[in-house]
């Protein structure tokens, strides 16, 4: 069978996310229940989730989670680990064994510190250079597959309904102040864990319900810059454009929500001139990061998420909250599942950015 | 005895129950096919003459005309096809060099035929243009930028200077002498009403038309006709023609009959002279020399206006877009074979050059690979027929398209193919006032802002059945096109799948 990247897998999908801007940690039981809701919008070929906070005691590591199809796979990535990193700690993450997830790989944590000496040589950016050793992993080491990459924050993915995949990977147990999920309904089937989601670069992740139409486009554009999309789907190419845009070039997550989904030239013209000339300029700098076709999506980073939806609004996206706690979800039911009683409940219009952080951060930008 | 070598290709028929013998066909016949024979009482055509500009049919009162080819045959031969044959005739006659016009006629393979655009179904949803915006807004140009801030950390415009177009076409290079001068008023004319460009060509800017700059691309070619400070200072961009798709490798020759006084000015030389653009620019005789020529261009208009390059597509094209894309060009203009021409040696038209579509494929994968896609935007001609054709070359890598022959069709040629002789019944390749006359500028920009609305709504309904919404989200987009009835090598270059095979 074809693996995920050897094709074009487009998929519809749940999407639901939360997060405590007071940064008080929560069980990742509630994601659990929330897109346990929307179990008609996947079909147990994908699940996955990812939490920020949840390694208080080796936030200072990234940390590494692995898939490997065999031990063999394993050592060879250690090996390759342990020229470039120091690991400061490491073992077989702990799941649950569930009748309904089947055929799991070898599944692996490292925390891990890049080698200073390596990484003076590099001559690159400290992110960067844990960046292109995920890369070097993904793309050079058969059978092994770095899914997760990012400080105090995993992700935790699988094939399978997402309700279950989180059973198994024992989400109950890891408190972190925000979670975001994602349930699959891909319209091939994949056989393989690395396909499912969400997508993550260090502590950058993505859950995305949606088949975007400008794919190629946006694929052929970003490759210039080094990202290579091997497992072609829409959530990775979005990815690697909010890394690009965000990290590489420096631009605002609502900067770059404006690149991907911006205003149409007609609304554009009937904005205030300050806004005008920035929303002219990205469109003209940045024209082929625009992304067509239905979306919405949840950005996961260090301290807050970001909501965004194609700019016809062609998927559903809902938002709310309640005191400290901000919620996303493909459906309002989601989110009611875990908070029934909202302060405030809203569909965001489409391309317009919601973005929720913990409290101070924007200010210490 | 004199033997008559050459037969005439067509056959003028009349349906003398309805000819009324007013002799319109005789005045609106150039070529002096149709005359009045007293004796009879009626109307003779002298077939020989005849080139098939339709004239003639297009403006019979009583619709008596109709012109056949003709079915007089020579012995029939796989190999050596009638053309073939008269061609040998006529240079057996004359000594000369073969001279033709419009684009290649010959049967090549063509590749826009070949391939197939993608709609959604199921997955994800079409789009009604009728309903929901649809953009086919783009610019053209550098889009290398740097991320700077002013002090309130807002984004600063870097970019440089870009040409905006409503729709992805221009109207391309085609000079004043080559046409007339009411075809640069209705070319002018619809590229203001339509929010894009035309391009004057080589001849120069005819001051009446100075009024048109912000539409305008003027052209700087081997010949430098017209070249001055007001001519770069009028322009929306300076275009430097390196080549043409229809005679890639030489240069051109505006016969003086052309010339006429009005010409003479706008080309800045004596009046009733050949105007001859050497096949090189003499101060271009390698990639260096063409950064000299851009970054010169640029200093003398302030570096106000984008400057293209256009050349034609031939084998080594790769090559030459990267360092065109290294020489501070803002765009690459990529003529292909199949391109129109006022005249060039038969030839060299029908034997030099490539395809565009397969250039431009190349060179937009090769301009990635390299990572200098961002340099430069990428125009592609040489036989753009239809907003079909324009879909499929922006979902190919191009940023716009530019057309020579649809635009002259849609101002009323009918491709006789015989631009070269200076006596278009139409009214478009001539410079005798009475034949331009019988071409209306205000109708011909008319009918080419119609042609381009019908071509932009296309272009909307296509895209809509795409799930896209933007022409920038199909640049490049590869995977919405198909090819079929391609060897591997063809899809391979193309960078396209065959058609029946999945994401």
């Amino acid at each position: 069978m074809l693996k995920e990247g050897q094709y074009r897998n487009p998929s519809g999908c749940a999407v639901s996310a939360v997060i405590d801007r007071s940064g008080k940690p929560m069980s990742g039981r509630r994601m659990i229940d929330s897109i346990a809701v929307m179990h008609e919008r996947s079909n147990g070929l994908g699940g996955g989730f990812a939490g920020y906070g949840i390694y208080p005691d080796h936030k200072e590591f990234y940390a590494f989670h692995l898939f490997f199809d065999d031990r063999a796979a394993r050592k060879t990535t250690e090996e390759y680990i342990l020229r470039h990193f120091e690991i400061a700690y490491s073992s077989e993450i702990q799941t649950r064994k569930l009748p309904t997830v089947t055929d799991e790989p070898i599944i692996w944590r490292y925390f891990l510190a890049p080698l200073p000496r390596k990484l003076a040589d590099s001559h690159l950016d400290e992110r960067e250079y844990v960046a292109r050793c995920v890369n070097r992993i993904n793309s050079g080491i058969d059978g092994a597959y770095v899914f997760s990459s990012g400080k105090n924050m995993g992700v935790f993915k699988g094939v399978g309904y997402p309700e279950d995949i989180g059973e198994f990977y024992r989400l109950d147990e890891y408190e972190g102040y925000c979670w975001t999920c994602h349930g699959r309904y891909p319209t091939n089937t994949p056989g393989w864990w690395g396909g499912a989601h969400p997508f993550g670069l260090l502590d950058f992740t993505i859950v995305h319900n949606g088949e975007i139409s400008s794919y190629d486009a946006n694929r052929r554009y970003i490759e210039m810059f080094g990202y290579k999309c091997t497992l072609r789907t829409d959530t990775e190419v979005i990815t690697y454009i909010m890394d690009y845009l965000v990290r590489k070039r420096g631009l605002t997550l609502r900067e770059a929500a404006k690149v991907i989904a911006p205003s149409f030239w007609t609304t554009i013209e009937t904005k205030s001139e300050e806004e005008q000339r920035e929303e002219r300029f990205l469109r003209r700098a940045f024209p082929s990061l625009l992304i067509t076709g239905p979306f919405s999506i949840i950005v996961g980073y260090d301290g807050g998420i970001m909501a965004l939806n194609d700019r016809l609004k062609l998927r559903s996206a809902v938002c709310a909250e309640k005191g400290d706690l901000a919620f996303v979800a493909s459906e309002e039911s989601a989110i009611r599942r875990i908070e029934p009683d909202l302060d405030r409940v809203w569909a965001p219009a489409g391309g317009e950015a919601v973005v929720f952080e913990l409290y101070g951060k924007e200010a210490a930008r | 005895m004199k033997v008559r070598y050459i037969l005439p290709s067509f056959e003028v028929l009349r349906n003398e129950s309805k000819c009324t013998a007013c002799r319109l066909c005789e005045r609106q016949c150039a070529n002096g096919v149709h005359s009045f024979d007293p004796k009879r009482g009626a109307m003779v055509a002298d077939d020989a003459k005849c080139v098939n500009c339709h004239r003639c049919v297009c403006v019979c009162p009583t619709g008596a005309l109709k012109i056949a080819a003709s079915n007089d045959a020579y012995r029939a031969n796989a190999n050596w096809s009638r053309d073939a044959v008269d061609e040998i005739y006529r240079q057996a006659q004359s000594g000369g060099v073969l001279l033709s016009s419009m684009g290649n006629p010959n049967t090549y393979p063509e590749f826009w035929n070949r391939l197939l655009i993608n709609a959604s179904q199921v997955t994800n949803p079409s789009i009604d243009p009728l309903r929901e915006p649809m953009e086919t807004r783009l610019r053209l140009g550098c889009r290398n930028v740097t991320i700077e801030r002013d002090r309130n950390g807002r984004l600063k415009d870097t970019l440089p200077p870009q040409l905006e177009l409503d729709v992805p076409v221009m109207f391309s290079a085609m000079s004043y002498g080559s046409v007339s001068y009411n075809v640069h008023a209705a070319l002018a004319k619809a590229a203001e009403r339509l929010g894009i460009f035309y391009n004057t060509g080589e001849g120069g800017l005819h001051r009446d038309f100075y009024k048109y700059g912000k539409n305008t691309i003027v052209q700087v070619a081997s010949g430098r006709f017209g070249v001055f400070r007001d001519y770069l200072d009028a322009a929306a961009a300076i275009e430097i023609k390196m080549g043409q798709g229809a005679k890639p490798g030489i240069g051109g020759h505006l016969p003086a009959a052309k010339i006429t006084a009005d010409v003479a000015e706008t080309r800045m030389i004596p009046e009733g002279s050949d105007a001859i653009s050497p096949a090189p620019h003499h101060d271009i005789y390698s990639i260096e020399d063409l950064r000299q020529l851009v970054m010169s261009l640029k200093e003398a208009t302030g570096y106000r206006k984008p400057v293209i390059v256009k050349v034609a597509a031939v084998h080594n094209i790769e090559a030459i877009a990267s360092g065109v894309a290294r020489s501070g060009a803002d765009v690459i203009a990529i003529d292909g074979f199949r391109g129109g021409t006022g005249a060039a040696p038969t030839r060299i038209r029908d034997n030099v050059g490539i395809p565009v579509e397969l250039a431009l494929a190349r060179v937009d994968e090769r301009l990635r690979e390299e990572g200098i896609r961002d340099n430069v935007s990428i125009v592609v001609g040489g036989s753009i027929r239809s907003s079909a054709d324009v879909l499929k070359a922006v979902a190919l890598g191009a940023d716009a398209c530019y057309i020579g022959t649809a635009a002259l069709i849609a101002l009323g040629c009918h491709l006789c193919r015989s631009c070269h002789t200076g006596i278009c019944n139409w009214g478009i390749a001539t410079q005798r006032p009475d034949l331009v006359k019988r071409l209306d500028p205000d109708e011909g920009a008319e009918r080419l802002v119609n042609l381009i609305t019908a071509w932009k709504h296309e272009l909307e309904e296509m895209m809509g059945g795409m799930g896209i919404n933007s022409i920038e989200a199909l640049r490049g987009n590869r995977l919405m096109l198909r090819g079929i009835g391609m060897t591997d090598s063809e899809l391979g270059l193309l960078g396209v799948k065959p058609a029946g095979e999945s994401m």
